[in-house]
C-alpha cells in the first residue's frame, strides 16, 4: 500500500461558534436548544453573515429517537433555523457524535462542493428517568457481550481505572483533583450545568445544614468532602458521583467556511489544521490494552502529522473527561505526558488554568456538562472563545494553537481536531 | 462438534450447556471470543468451534451500585450491588463476565490478576433470556 500523507484538498476555517445553556432543562426539547446556539453563533460572526448562505447542515446526536421520542432529527433542526431545503444529515457516532459532524462538515468544504457549513451537535436527555438514560448510553457499548453482564458507563470506564490503578498505582484522591480542577473551570463559565467550584458546592451544602438545623458535616476541605460516601457515594467503584459527567441538555453549533473567503466574515478566522478519526473493538474486552485508548492515539497521529505540529506545541486542549479517568487517558493518549504520569501532572496544576497544559478550561464534561451529541461541538466552542479572546475570566492568554479530543462510547470512535490563529 | 453458525445465539446455547466456544481461523489460527464467522486478522472465510478450558486471570473490574433496569429487575441495588470485570482467558482472548465469589463491600481488596473460573448456568435460558457469562473467583 502506497502511503500518502494525509492533507486537506483546501482550508477550512471556523468563523464562529456558540452554544445554548448547558444543564437540566424540564421545558426544552432539542429543537428550542439547537436555536439557542445558533442564535448565539451567529452573534460571533464579527462581520455578520445572512444565515441563507449555510448551504449544508451537519447534526451529532446519539438518540434523540430514544431520549425524546424524535428520530430523523437534522431536517428538523434545518427547518427551525429556516434553512430547510438544504441537506441536513445526523451523525451518530455515541458521544463523538458532533466530533465527527465536524470532520464530515470539514470535509465537505474541503472537497469543494461546499463553502460554507453549519456544523451542530444537541442532545436533550432529562425528559427521561436517570435508570432509562443509563440503559440507553449503555446501548453504545456491545449489547450482546458487554451489557449482558450489567455495564453501563460508569462501570465501563471503572474497568480502564482499575487496569490503569493496577499499571500505575493511580489512586482515587488523584482522580478527585481532575474534578476539582474541571468544577474550577466551570465555575467561571455562565453557559455550564455546574458553573460552581466543589468548594461552592460543600459551602452550600454546610449553609443548607445549618439553616435547617441540621448537624453541620465535618469537611474542612473539598478533598473531605470528595471522600464523604453520603455527598459522593460509589456509582460503580472506583467511580463515584463527583468522577462522572452530569446528565445534560445542550445544543452547540459552529460555522465552517473555505479559507479563501473566511475574511469576508471575520479578521480572525480560526484554522482547522488537522483533523484525525480511529475507531477500536466496540467491547473493552475485544483490546489488547484497556490503560490507554488506541483510537485516540491514532486519531491524535493523524492530526499532528496533517497539521505538521507535536503535542509540545499545543497550547490548550478540551478532552473529552466523561469520567475523570477519561481525562487522564486523554492527556497520555494525546503524548501531553507520558503512560501513567497523567495524574501526577494533573495533581501538580500542569492542565489547570494557569499551568503548562491547560485542559478543559470550560469545565468539561464533567463541570460544563456532557449533552453526549452535543459535546464535539461544544469543545470547538471553547476553543473559539479562547483563541479569540472571549473566554472572560477563563481567558488563558496568547492561545495560537489548540486540540479538541472527542470520545464516542469507551473508545470505539475517537476524532481529534487541530486548529490554529494566524 | 456440531455444525452451527457462529452467533451470539449459538454461544449462548453453548454456555446453557455447559461450553464456553469460541471460533478459529483455519487459515490463520486466531481465536475469537464470542465467536465469529469471518477472520478480520486473514479476511479468511474458514472458521471453526473451539472450546475454551474456562480459566483465565482478571484484568479489570467494577463494583457496580447503579446498575442497568436488567440488573435492578434481577435484584440488584445500591446495597447489593454486582461486580462484572474483563477477564483475559489462558489461550489469549478476553472476555466480559459476571464476578462472583469477589467481597463487594471491599472493593479495594479484589486484585487484578488474580485467577478465575468459568460458571455454568444452573438451569437454561428461558423466554429469550440469556444467562450472562459469569466466572468465579478462585
Ligand atoms: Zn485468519
Amino acid at each position: 500500500m502506497v502511503q500518502r500523507r494525509k492533507r486537506l484538498a483546501r482550508g477550512v476555517a471556523v468563523i464562529g461558534a456558540g452554544i445554548s445553556h448547558f444543564g437540566a432543562f424540564k421545558d426544552k426539547d432539542s429543537r428550542d436548544l439547537f436555536v439557542e446556539a445558533f442564535q448565539s453563533t451567529l452573534e460571533t460572526v464579527q462581520k455578520g453573515i445572512d444565515p441563507k448562505e449555510i448551504e449544508a447542515i451537519y447534526v451529532g446526536n446519539l438518540s434523540s429517537d430514544c431520549f425524546e421520542g424524535q428520530a430523523h432529527i437534522a431536517p428538523l433542526m434545518a427547518e427551525w433555523v429556516g434553512l430547510n431545503p438544504r441537506p441536513a444529515t445526523r451523525t451518530e457516532d455515541a458521544c463523538a457524535s458532533s466530533g465527527v459532524a465536524l470532520r464530515e462538515g470539514i470535509i465537505a468544504v474541503a472537497s469543494g462542493l461546499y463553502d460554507i457549513v453549519l456544523v451542530s451537535g444537541v442532545e436533550v436527555m432529562n425528559k427521561l428517568t436517570t435508570a432509562r438514560v443509563t440503559d440507553i448510553l449503555a446501548a453504545a457499548a456491545d449489547a450482546l457481550y458487554e451489557v449482558s453482564v450489567g455495564a453501563t458507563f460508569p462501570s465501563l470506564y471503572a474497568q480502564i481505572a482499575t487496569a490503569h490503578m493496577a499499571k500505575y498505582g493511580t489512586t482515587e484522591e488523584q482522580l478527585m483533583k481532575i474534578a476539582i480542577k474541571n468544577h474550577n473551570n466551570g465555575a467561571l463559565n455562565p453557559k455550564a450545568h455546574f458553573n460552581a467550584s466543589i468548594r461552592d458546592i460543600m459551602n452550600s451544602r454546610l449553609a443548607k445544614a445549618k439553616e435547617r438545623g441540621q448537624p453541620i458535616p465535618s469537611w474542612t476541605d473539598q478533598m473531605e468532602f470528595l471522600k464523604d460516601p453520603s455527598v459522593n457515594p460509589i456509582v460503580a467503584w472506583p467511580m463515584k458521583l463527583f468522577d462522572c459527567s452530569p446528565i445534560t441538555d445542550g445544543a452547540a453549533s459552529t460555522i465552517l467556511v473555505s479559507e479563501e473567503i473566511a475574511r469576508n466574515f471575520t479578521d480572525t478566522p480560526i484554522h482547522i489544521i488537522g483533523t484525525g478519526q480511529a475507531s477500536d473493538a466496540q467491547a473493552l474486552h475485544g483490546r489488547k490494552d484497556i490503560t490507554s485508548l488506541n483510537a485516540a492515539k491514532l486519531a491524535a497521529e493523524q492530526a499532528y502529522e496533517m497539521a505538521g505540529v507535536t503535542p509540545e506545541d499545543i497550547q490548550l486542549a478540551e478532552v473529552h473527561d466523561c469520567f475523570t479517568i477519561a481525562e487522564v487517558l486523554a492527556t497520555e493518549d494525546l503524548g501531553f505526558f507520558k503512560p501513567g504520569d497523567g495524574p501526577r501532572a494533573a495533581e501538580e496544576g500542569r492542565t489547570a488554568r494557569d499551568g503548562k497544559k491547560p485542559v478543559n478550561t470550560s469545565g468539561g464534561l464533567k463541570a460544563k456538562g456532557h449533552p453526549v451529541g452535543a459535546t464535539g461541538v461544544g469543545q470547538v466552542v471553547e476553543i473559539w472563545e479562547q483563541m479569540s479572546g472571549h473566554a472572560g475570566p477563563r481567558q488563558v492568554p496568547g492561545v495560537n494553537l489548540a486540540l479538541a479530543h472527542n470520545v464516542g462510547a469507551s473508545g470505539s470512535t475517537v476524532v481529534v481536531h487541530i486548529f490554529e490563529r494566524r | 462438534m456440531e455444525e452451527k453458525e457462529f452467533t451470539a445465539a449459538s454461544f449462548y446455547r453453548f454456555l446453557d450447556r455447559k461450553k464456553l466456544m469460541g471460533s478459529k481461523c483455519k487459515e490463520c489460527g486466531t481465536l475469537f471470543l464470542p465467536p465469529r464467522p469471518f477472520c478480520g486478522q486473514c479476511s479468511g472465510n474458514e472458521v471453526e468451534w473451539f472450546q475454551f478450558s474456562g480459566r483465565g486471570k482478571l484484568v479489570s473490574f467494577s463494583v457496580v451500585r447503579v446498575g442497568t433496569t436488567s440488573y435492578e429487575e434481577k435484584g440488584y441495588s445500591r446495597d447489593n450491588p454486582y461486580c462484572w470485570g474483563v477477564v483475559q482467558l489462558d489461550e489469549g482472548p478476553r472476555i466480559s463476565a459476571l464476578l462472583l465469589g469477589a467481597n463487594l463491600s471491599r472493593p479495594d481488596s479484589i486484585k487484578t490478576g488474580q485467577p478465575l473460573k468459568v460458571v455454568f448456568p444452573d438451569k437454561p435460558e428461558e423466554g429469550g433470556e440469556r444467562n450472562p457469562v459469569t466466572f468465579r473467583v478462585q
